[in-house]
């Protein structure tokens, strides 16, 4: 056996519980991986594409009018809706996309549930003059159609998964089984820090330089660290993303938002740390929605991003140690939220990111003037529009009935 | 004591036969269908069954056991309807029986209990496709306190790692005939045979090939690479055209008996 160089759990959670055929592409992975990260030119070459083409550092930017209409704590939004292809997402798949290249790969395969990963990695292929293929579940193609029409343009073929859900769970699942079917050739880019081991670690790294940019620039703004960082989780990486880098600053509160869609105690959210148990899905083990027979649940959230019944195994961690409290937001908070970003800053965010909002809205009130409180604003709300659309045009009929 | 798995590879040995191992999924259509299947496998030739415990996210299987855990989970089924009814099989054979599980299933259903349960209503071994050699270790460990074998999975890919996971197990190895999830194979690559002979070199158990086997054709092809053949998609495809041809039984006893007839 190879020495392992990276630790495969965190705590309990994590590990490695695919088919056998996948084991030594994960402990190559593992192994380019860990050259990769210690190869000064590939870091360069990282930073690069970070900077020149999709546009970082984002700025974090000082929401005054949030702050004031709000009445607590100073807010500043970490910006990652200015990202090229608008979310945080394109910086794990440059890392993962260049990682690819090093390692002669020439066929790229995601998973995507919004589409914004899909979207990120068909746009870095397309640069890259890479094969892309996109599994989506049916169900996120009809609601995320621009995404979809994106990556066809950007050259990408997007295969549409009918089983099980339909959404980005099974989507997972889907690309799997051609990660299998396809070891030798293609490189699977997974979109979040979840998955076998190295994935979680891997992912984390490539999204961590949110944390870190936002560890200088908060010094520049104000001289110390935040009192709050908040982002909502799906499977977690724009939040990991900006939490890693502080995990070990004292004093510093870290929340995640999950989805908890038409309220916890229905069934249809995606609360996977508030209503979940320890299990086994995608490779890793992680809190998941699932019954007592260990079928995986349907979950559901008007955001096709947080939509998913299980989350990154060192959020699971951070929950478990008590390092960071995880909260959760319905579909109509997220979209109050929506609405109240738009209309106070002139930023439309994301239906994801919009949770993250929802849960500020609650919490800074209750903040001193002189706290400071961090928002990942993960993406953009172009994608969502029509869904947004949709859900207020129902409402306004409702309320005509 | 030797396992009911061992003896049934040893008796086969003896006669210079090699071993037909068909999978069915439990509850698919329904459990009172598995225990007459189960019983027909057995007249039609089965040596081993491998029974298939319905999953959601069956991340091996190809669409047509994707199809059969899907058809089976239609139905409320739960693992103590899966122990209640392999007890009530043991009533009418003693055909070693495996189960292929995911090992969520396992590990929420609590490890312990589940050994213990499988134990008690009479099951011979586990296939856990999603439980590699790392992940393996702990449970193997546990398991010797019980008479089930925990059959160890070797692919093609495995490489360098056979010699240690032929190991961590018992029973029989389970060679995967080729990369990808189950499901019919037009062919079969030529190193194939390469790695069944690196299998055997470390390997002091029997092996059996699964994934792909779909046809008489292919179990002669195959029959002289390993000393069991493991058959599941087409039986399944075989019970789907039971359900539309109301004769479920009928349909999967001929086509085990065609296969059963190829392996001699």
């Amino acid at each position: 056996m190879k020495d392992v160089k990276l630790p495969k759990r965190f705590g309990l959670f994590g590990g490695q519980f695919v088919p056998e055929t996948l084991m030594n592409a994960l402990i190559e992975l593992e192994e380019k991986f860990i050259e990769a990260k210690e190869d000064e030119s590939f870091q360069k070459n990282y930073q690069y594409y970070v900077k020149e083409y999709a546009g970082r550092p984002t700025s974090l930017y000082f929401a005054k009018n949030l702050t004031e209409r709000l009445g607590g704590g100073k807010i500043y939004l970490k910006r990652e809706d200015l990202n090229h292809t608008g979310a945080h997402k394109i910086n794990n798949v440059i890392g993962q996309v260049l990682l690819a290249k090093r390692m002669g790969k020439k066929r790229i395969i995601a998973e995507t549930g919004a589409g914004q990963h899909g979207v990120a990695t068909a746009t870095i292929c397309a640069m890259f003059g890479l094969d892309c293929e996109v599994y989506m579940g049916e169900e996120d193609i009809q609601r995320q159609s621009l995404n979809v029409f994106k990556m066809k343009l950007l050259g990408a073929k997007v295969n549409s998964v009918t089983s099980g859900t339909a959404t980005l769970k099974d989507a997972t699942n889907e690309a799997i089984r051609d990660w299998v079917t396809h070891v030798d050739d293609t490189f699977y880019v997974i979109g979040s820090v979840v998955g076998p081991h190295p994935y979680p670690t891997m992912v984390r790294d490539f999204q961590r330089i949110i944390g870190d940019e936002v560890k200088e620039q908060i010094l520049e703004k104000e001289g110390r660290h935040p009192d709050y960082l908040i982002a909502c989780v799906g499977g977690g990486s724009n939040a990991m993303g900006l939490f890693y880098p502080f995990k070990e600053e004292v004093g510093i509160n870290i929340i995640g938002v999950e989805a908890s869609g038409k309220g916890v105690d229905t069934e249809e959210h995606a609360a996977t740390i508030a209503k979940g148990s320890i299990g086994v899905l995608h490779g890793m083990m992680t809190y998941l929605l699932q019954n007592e027979n260990g079928q995986i649940l349907p979950v559901y959230s008007i955001s096709a991003g947080l939509d998913y019944p299980g989350i990154g195994p060192e959020h699971a961690y951070f929950y478990a140690s008590g390092r960071a409290s995880y909260v959760s937001i319905t579909d109509d908070e997220a979209l109050e939220a929506f609405r109240f970003l738009t209309v106070t800053e002139g930023i439309i965010p994301a239906l994801e990111s919009a949770h993250a909002i929802g849960y500020l809205m609650k919490l800074a009130p209750t903040t001193g003037k002189e706290e400071i409180i961090v928002v990942n604003l993960s993406g953009r709300g172009d994608k969502d529009i029509d869904t947004v659309l949709k859900y207020l045009g129902r409402n306004e009929n409702e309320k005509q009935d | 004591m030797k396992s009911r798995i061992e003896r049934k590879f040893e008796v086969l040995k003896s006669r210079q036969e090699k071993a037909l191992i068909p999978y069915i999924t439990c509850g698919d259509p329904d459990l009172e269908t598995t225990v007459s299947l189960v019983l027909a496998l057995e007249k039609a030739g089965a040596d081993i069954i491998e029974l298939g415990i319905p999953y959601s996210d069956p991340l091996a299987d190809g669409p047509v056991i994707q199809r059969a855990s899907q058809r089976a989970l239609k139905n409320p089924i739960t693992i103590d309807a899966v122990f209640d009814m392999v007890e009530e099989l043991r009533k009418q054979t003693m055909v070693p029986l495996v189960f292929l599980v995911y090992y969520n299933s396992v590990f929420r259903y609590g490890t312990e209990r589940f050994l213990k349960n499988c134990s008690e209503s009479g099951m011979d071994g586990l296939i856990i496709p999603d439980l590699p050699l790392e992940e393996r270790r702990e449970l193997y460990e546990q398991m010797k306190a019980y008479p089930i074998d925990l059959i160890p999975m070797a692919a093609p890919t495995s490489e360098e790692r056979i010699q240690e996971i032929v190991q961590v197990g018992s029973g029989f190895v389970y060679c995967i005939s080729s990369k990808g999830v189950t499901g019919k194979r037009v062919t079969f690559e030529d190193s194939l045979a390469h790695f069944m002979t690196q299998v055997k070199k470390y390997a002091s158990i029997p092996t059996a090939i699964g994934f792909g086997i779909s046809s008489q054709e292919a179990v002669t092809k195959l029959k002289g690479l390993s000393d069991g053949l493991i058959v599941g998609s087409s039986i399944i495809e075989k019970i789907e055209e039971g359900i539309l041809a109301g004769d479920i039984e009928g349909k999967v006893f001929d086509f085990v008996r065609g296969l059963h007839q190829a392996i001699e």
